[in-house]
């Protein structure tokens, strides 16, 4: 965007526009998710502060890794009895 | 206070006559707190709400830094906004003031001068708004409760004018002008609705069809464009604010510049002043032209943006000038109507000299006496040539 061109006070003047940021890059724990276990609870999805992870047809599909930070939420709140997602240094 | 009377003289004071203002703009959004001496302004416009002569959203909050947050909030969702403070009322909006100029609302503020603490003290000095003076925000003052009532007219079109869109001050001197009764000449309400128009906001946050972010980061590669951007609306704000006056005195017959002269025209020295102060520099100036001294005053309207060329033109041919400011900078340099005003002459080639005094912190009095010995002080800097004493307090 040209700079003459830039909103008046800050104001990002459409929706939608974090779709096209990419704040991935800030992780450093990559969560994966283990389909045998998953039951597609959907409670990742629900309580993924970055809706990073991918839902389809009510079924669990893995994660958005261009939005997702890596703060683990996901893998604390899939059920103790399931436990799918695990949490993998970005290094490795 | 019950005000029946919409034409003709009436008297008032600064407090209800501004409330009155405010109640005849009829803004979307009231976000307030109360403190003194400011409350008044509060207390009746509260009146208006539940009378229901108005139809203004009263959003009552904890503190002076809730009631500017919900300005930000109300201003951005689209409405029209004002409120009302004083002190550490404003002090504790210090946080938000900067965000509101910053995300371009035009808010407008009725700041009743008061001393900020500590010692704590609840009279008037201008320590508050000149405390706010770098935050984005116009600033208009008032030497009385008529220019008071005006100038927030004036505040709500110059903020909302389309090439300025910047949030507007109105500051007046606590209890001298929020507290005593004058004899002003009130507007038609329909002659304000005129005056000031319809608001149409800019991106406003409930236009759910056009969804916009406010309050976004920006990292180094765009700040400084946006704050380019805000100074650049400041300094259109200058003629923004002439044209809006001179909108006034050909509607109303109430002629408004960026600063007051009094007998200033001839004038071999001069004071600078702010506000009510004014009013009593003037009897002073009566006084001693009597006597056949040259003295005039300049009393700035519009401190922000700060008129200074206009300034320098006003006061090239005066030989003395001092600036009385009813605020310290605590920089050990003097206040900062002075600092301004001192600046703006350097580059004459003949420039007058200068000093500053403080005075009338706390409301501590300013008479005519003190005025006098001001001009005393400067017919001997004319004489000597010299300034002896560049700062100094006075009415100690
Ligand atoms: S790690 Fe955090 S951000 Fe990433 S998918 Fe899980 S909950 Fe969302
Ligand atoms: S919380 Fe666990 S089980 Fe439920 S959908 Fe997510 S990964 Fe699958």
């Amino acid at each position: 965007m040209e700079k003459k061109e830039f909103p008046v006070g800050g104001v990002i003047p459409k929706g939608g526009t974090a779709h096209e940021y990419s704040t991935g890059g800030w992780r450093k724990l990559r969560p994966v998710v283990n389909k045998d276990k998953c039951t597609n609870c959907l409670i990742c999805w629900v309580m993924c502060p970055d809706s990073a992870v991918i839902a389809e047809d009510g079924k669990m599909m893995g994660f958005d890794l261009d939005h997702c930070k890596g703060c683990g939420i996901c893998a604390v709140e899939c059920p103790d009895k399931v436990k799918a997602i695990k949490m993998v240094e970005e290094a490795e | 206070m019950a005000i029946t009377a919409t034409k003709g003289q009436v008297g008032l004071t600064g407090n209800a006559a501004v409330a009155y203002a405010m109640k005849q703009v009829n803004p979307d959004v009231f976000p307030a707190y109360p403190i003194t001496p400011s409350t008044a302004i509060v207390e009746d416009f509260s009146s208006y709400v539940a009378d229901g002569e108005v139809t203004t959203e009263l959003i009552t909050v904890e503190s002076e830094h809730s009631a500017m947050s919900a300005c930000i909030g109300a201003s951005a969702a689209g409405a029209r906004v004002m409120t009302a403070t004083s002190s550490q009322g404003l002090a504790l909006m210090w946080e938000m003031l900067y965000i509101a100029s910053g995300m371009r609302l035009p808010i407008v503020l009725a700041d009743v001068n008061r001393a900020l603490s500590a010692p704590i003290n609840i009279h008037c000095d201008h320590s508050d708004s000149m405390g706010a003076r770098d935050s984005g925000w116009i600033q208009l003052y008032a030497e009385t409760v008529q220019e008071a009532y005006d100038n927030t007219f004036m505040a709500v079109r110059i903020a909302e004018h389309a090439k300025v869109r910047l949030p507007a001050m109105v500051c007046f001197d606590g209890f001298i002008t929020s507290h005593a009764i004058e004899n002003i000449s009130l507007l038609e309400d329909q002659e304000i609705q005129d005056f000031v128009g319809a608001y149409k906001a800019e991106n406003p946050m409930l236009d759910t069809d056009n969804p916009v972010t406010y309050g976004a980061m920006t990292l180094p590669d765009a700040y400084i464009d946006f704050k380019y951007q805000q100074s650049q609306a400041m300094m259109r704000a200058k003629d923004a604010a002439v044209e809006v006056m001179k909108d006034f005195g050909k509607r109303f017959g109430r002629e408004y510049g960026l600063f007051d002269t009094y007998r200033l025209e001839d004038a071999d020295t001069a004071i600078v002043i702010l506000n009510s102060a004014a009013g009593t520099t003037k009897v002073a100036i009566d006084e001693l032209r009597k006597q056949g001294k040259k003295v005039g005053l300049l009393r700035p309207r519009l401190f922000r943006p700060f008129p200074w060329q206009e300034m320098v033109e006003a006061l090239k041919n005066v030989k003395a000038v001092a600036v009385l400011d009813r605020a310290d900078s605590m920089n050990a340099f003097g206040g900062p109507l002075f600092n301004e005003v001192r600046s703006a002459l350097y580059d004459l080639d003949q420039r007058p000299k200068i000093f500053g005094r403080t005075y009338g912190l706390g409301g501590r009095d300013y008479k005519v006496k003190d005025a006098v010995a001001v001009f005393e002080e400067l017919s001997r800097v004319v004489e000597t040539g010299k300034v002896e004493t560049l700062l100094k307090y006075i009415t100690l």
